[in-house]
């Protein structure tokens, strides 16, 4: 029987498999049918790998059997977003460039994932390289949001967002340089963590811009996000960013109390360009914590108009030496009947990137272009150290900072994909925290009067995902709704 | 017009860690192509590079040994350019921040001495090799040499004549090998040098527009580039041209500079700091520590020759000029030679068999213990010098213990007093003529007689012994 | 008014190795255009004596050991080249010799 088992969050399933009510295998194969059942309309995943699931699902079996599986994972179906590496089916970034393309590695959160018994069933859609805020800028198809099929999913990890929230499997891994978890989430309805900077190791994370990007996941509750991060967290010797600090077990986070804590709101994130729907939605929220005993005060982040024009020219810069790469030499895309090696890179690149790949590439390379540098990337530099301050000041005085994640619910496909500008303002209540470092994570606070999910965004200090997963648990536990199930149409 | 020219030099040397310097491939670029290559240094998607703590250590070294200023805080810089070789297009280097820099180098030149300063001394990874030898329409790259650390060094304008460049490059090679840390082989590319050439009116102040000559492929190279583009820069000036700021490839078979395509809008090359890599902070206990596991220095070592050994200053200077010389001296020493007959073997000798068959001393068959043995057959009579040589040409080809030589050819010196007096009799008895000239005072003649002895002796006859037997049967006559 | 030209287009895409087409390079003159113009916001702040930021975090010194690990082999390296003789990873003929 595996009827409604997709349904179930990663815990649950555990749980399950440790009292003999059900096996991997049946999870899997549930969610293999769920998969196959609703994934033709949302268009979730690229890649879908059934028979190494099942191989793997059986496995997990035999160890749940013998009453030693490999951790709280065990037997779990995942799903990656295509930005990272696996040598299971192809890493593509859902870009042309890099069609057909096999790693030759794991990424290292995949492979601490493996370890830990995890079972990857395929691989999810996103935007090309994870730049853009939609989903729709993926070369293979437009990811849909199951609260809404005309909608989009939100962006860059839409696939990963959507797939959680339409229940296709338990956990989804994403990538997040500017909100592209938390974003989505908000979108889609499902808890999404964007770490610490440092906190994930970024090895066979395919770079957008090296100094923002952050592995994190989607799950369906707070419970299974400590899970997750306990097994992907800490140091990795291939990554020279990843931070020695000690990996608490997130799981003793879990506890319904933030009587001890004091939460911010930044004054300058509830302006006009908060829709009224999301401004109600927020301070519902907040007073979901103020009565469960934390005490709310007004903090100010004096440089968060600055953020989106930081982000754009510290994102582009890196980008156009990260995606340099992709020449046609080693791998991917070549174009066809190259007279030169400049004719094959020019075509190459040209036809094998989409328009807004290209854009940011053009941007990129503009701002650190000689007599450009310091106008714009050192300029931008510097900036970002004063929306760090910010931060670290806000922090002096709160624990947590509560804001929206999105000024809007998730648009229509095709409202924003003519004017790139607009698209890159709808990052404005995520980007600044890539900027800063800092851990952010996004939960459902509820349905607008359109049912589409809104999303409340949690900053911590750096490496207070302890926090964050606490009050988190906590406004769970106590918001007193739960968003039941997308009509996926 | 008289000019003077001004040259800065800069010189690429890969440093000779054992995996390469942001991934645990081998740095042996000689292994069959591509085999020695990972996803980083092929620079895969999600890949990320990992400093090599040997290579941050070689290259404060390096800077020590140059008098350079350790910088206490660095950083790894990204410069953007597209080419084949290049895996990410881009090269991590170091720009604005070097590890080492403002040191100084002496060099000796007809007995003056003049200090090149050093500007930098930086850390970057090497480039693939292009192979156009597949076919007609197409390169192969091999990724084996991609990724190996390269250390760029970059002196002052501060070089006055193509010998100056010459004596420069030549100091440098022999610190860079007393430190262990290049084999410096210019054949194989681990030592790349260039040169930006400029010149400029004797007494004015202001640099002349520089060229820039590299794919140099030896010493005597530069210092031939150098003096044509001095002649070639001058004509132009002289016929009123201008010289074209320009990268210069050298034509070694025709002994000119040529023009290479200048590549104007790729000198754009975007630096900015590499974010996948974190800070270099050198603080002053790490820098004391490399500081204190520093070899001696060729001019510590020179130094110690003269006061140890007794050594002419010249005589030293020759034996340290490369390390794998002292080396092979002080183990002859500590073999037992004498150190003042060992120098003059290895230095004389051993050096002309060197040059004569183009070795280098790593490779000479001659072992430092060998060339001991036979200094040590000379000391106690066994053999006599002029033998000695012929061993040693035995010793050389064949690389045999100069005993055995000595034995199986009979080449043991007489030293039997009665056999040597009966030889003595017979060549006083065959030479009437120079005997009576000796006896009318004649002392050239003593040396002929010498000679003759030597000749019915096969030269194996004690000179010493002969010498004195010969003056005594003299006496008698 | 536009920020930068066509001709700035050009050179940056150069330098970035794409070729545009006339229409893209028109779209791109606008777009960046207004991107940058909005970035122009930036020109308001006082940044002097802030230090740019390179990291997030304050990290340094993080190393590798000199150690040998293991390579790929050499199938796998050109396992997913457009192409390649077997041994080397081929491209259109190199001219400018470095
Ligand atoms: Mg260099
Ligand atoms: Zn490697």
């Amino acid at each position: 029987m595996t009827g409604t088992l997709y349904r179930l969050t990663a815990h649950e399933l555990c749980d399950a498999y440790k009292s003999g009510k059900t096996t991997p295998s049946q999870a899997v194969s549930s969610c293999l049918d769920r998969i196959n059942a609703v994934d033709s309309k949302l268009k979730a995943f690229v890649d879908v790998w059934k028979d190494y699931a099942v191989d793997q699902a059986q496995a997990s079996d035999d160890r749940w059997a013998k009453g030693a599986p490999k951790g709280p994972l065990d037997g779990v179906p995942i799903g990656l977003k295509d930005v990272l590496c696996t040598k299971q089916g192809f890493t593509t970034c859902c870009s042309k460039i890099l069609r057909g393309y096999r790693s030759p590695f794991d990424a290292t959160v995949v492979e601490r994932l493996l370890n830990a018994g995890a079972i990857p069933v395929g691989k999810l859609n996103m935007d090309e390289f994870a730049m853009g805020s939609s989903t729709e800028n993926s070369s293979v198809q437009v990811t849909r949001n199951p609260w809404n099929l005309r909608c989009v999913p939100g962006g860059s990890s839409g696939g990963s967002a959507a797939a959680v929230a339409a229940d296709e499997c338990a956990i989804t891994l994403g990538s997040d340089t500017g909100g592209s978890i938390r974003q989505p989430a908000a979108c889609c309805g499902c808890v999404g963590l964007k770490p610490t900077y440092g906190r994930v190791s970024r090895y066979g994370l395919v770079a957008f811009a090296s100094s923002l990007d952050q592995i994190g996941p989607f799950t369906k509750d707070a419970h299974d996000m400590a899970l997750v991060m306990n097994v992907i967290s800490g140091r990795d010797p291939h990554d020279a960013t990843s931070a020695d600090v000690p990996v608490p077990d997130y799981t003793k986070a879990l506890r319904a109390d933030v009587s001890d804590l004091t939460v911010g709101l930044p004054k300058e994130y509830f302006t006009d360009a908060l829709g009224q729907e999301m401004r109600e939605k927020i301070e519902a929220a907040v007073k979901v914590f103020e009565k469960s005993g934390a005490k709310v005060i007004e903090v100010s982040l004096p440089h968060t108009d600055y953020a989106v024009a930081v982000y754009y020219i510290v994102c582009t810069a890196e980008a156009s030496a990260n995606l340099a790469r992709f020449d046609g030499v080693r791998y991917g895309y070549r174009a066809p009947n190259a007279v030169s090696v400049e004719d094959m890179y020019h075509r190459s690149k040209s036809e094998g990137y989409g328009p807004e790949v290209q854009r940011r590439i053009m941007l990129g390379t503009y701002v650190l272009s000689s007599g450009y540098y310091d106008a714009y990337y050192l300029k931008a530099q510097k900036a970002r150290a004063l929306i760090r301050r910010d931060f670290t000041n806000a922090f002096q005085k709160c624990d947590v900072i509560l804001t929206p994640t999105a000024p809007t619910p998730a648009f229509e496909i095709g409202a924003k994909t003519a004017d790139p500008l607009e698209m890159y303002l709808s990052d404005i209540y995520t980007i600044s925290v890539n900027l800063a470092g800092i851990p952010g994570l996004s939960i459902p606070c509820g349905l607008t009067a359109s049912k589409l999910p809104a999303g409340l965004q949690i900053l911590g200090k750096p490496f207070g995902e302890e926090t964050l997963l606490r009050a988190a648990y906590t406004y769970e536990q106590k918001r007193g709704f739960t968003l039941g199930q997308p009509p996926i149409s | 017009m008289e000019y003077e020219v001004v040259v800065g030099m800069e010189v690429h040397v890969e440093i000779d860690t054992k995996s390469k310097v942001f991934c645990a491939c081998s740095t042996n670029f000689h292994a069959p192509p591509n085999t020695n290559v990972c996803p980083i240094c092929l620079g895969m998607p999600g890949v990320l590079p990992v400093l090599n703590r040997g290579m941050v250590e070689a290259t404060v070294a390096v800077g020590l040994a140059l008098n350079c200023t350790i910088s206490r805080w660095s950083k790894m810089d990204r410069k953007n350019y597209f080419y084949p070789d290049l895996a990410k297009n881009y090269q991590i280097s170091q720009y604005d921040l070097p590890l080492c820099h403002d040191g100084w180098m002496e060099i000796n030149l007809d007995g003056t001495t003049k200090r090149i300063g050093i500007t930098r001394a930086h850390m970057e990874e090497d480039t693939a090799r292009n192979v156009h030898t597949i076919g007609v329409a197409e390169s192969g790259v091999d990724f084996n040499r991609c990724g190996v650390p390269l250390l760029e060094i970059v002196t002052e304008p501060d070089i006055r004549s193509a010998q100056e460049a010459f004596e420069y490059l030549t100091r440098l090679k022999q610190l860079l090998q007393y430190l262990n840390v290049s084999d410096c082989n210019m054949e194989e590319g681990s030592l790349r040098a260039e040169a930006n050439i400029s010149i400029r009116p004797v007494g004015t102040e202001k640099f002349g527009v520089k060229t820039e000559v590299k794919n140099v492929a030896s010493f005597s190279g530069v210092q031939k580039a150098i003096d044509y583009e001095i002649v070639r820069q001058r004509q132009v000036l002289e016929e009123g041209g201008t010289v074209v700021q320009e990268t210069r490839g050298w034509d070694a078979a025709k002994g000119v500079t040529f023009s290479q395509r200048s590549k104007e809008s790729a000198h754009d090359y975007r630096y900015f700091p590499e974010p996948d890599l974190v800070p270099v902070i050198v603080d002053e206990a790490w820098e004391k520590r490399i500081r204190e596991s520093l070899p001696e220095l060729p001019r510590a070592r020179k130094q110690r020759f003269q006061d140890s050994y007794s050594l002419k200053p010249y005589d030293a200077g020759v034996l340290t000029a490369s390390k794998a010389m002292a080396d092979y001296f002080e183990a002859v020493v500590t073999a037992g030679a004498q150190p003042k007959p060992a120098a003059n073997w290895i230095m004389v000798e051993l050096q002309a068999l060197l040059t004569e068959h183009k070795q280098e001393l790593e490779d000479c068959k001659v072992t430092s213990a060998s060339l001991a043995a036979m200094i040590g057959l000379i000391d106690d009579g066994t053999i006599s010098g002029k033998i000695a040589k012929d061993v040693l040409i035995e010793m050389f080809d064949s690389g045999r213990d100069p005993k055995a030589i000595v034995t199986e050819k009979g080449l043991v010196q007489i030293s039997d007093t009665a056999e040597l007096e009966q030889i003595a009799r017979d060549v006083l008895a065959a030479n009437a003529g120079p005997v009576a000239d000796f006896k009318a005072g004649k002392e050239k003649a003593f040396g002929f007689l010498v000679g003759q002895m030597m000749k019915a002796t096969k030269g194996k006859g004690n000179p010493k012994i002969v010498n004195d037997i010969l003056r005594n049967a003299l006496s008698r006559v | 008014m536009a920020k930068i030209t066509k001709e700035d287009v050009e050179y940056v895409a150069g330098l970035a190795q794409l070729s545009l087409d006339e229409a893209a390079r028109e779209r791109l003159v606008g777009e960046m255009s207004n991107i940058l113009s909005y970035m122009d916001k930036l020109n308001e702040l006082d940044t002097s004596g802030i230090e740019p930021m390179m990291h997030v975090l304050d990290i340094s010194n993080v190393y590798r050991d000199d150690v040998v690990g293991p390579s790929l082999d050499r199938e796998t390296a050109l396992m997913n080249a457009p192409k390649s003789d077997g041994e080397y990873f081929l491209v259109p003929r190199i001219l400018d010799q470095e």
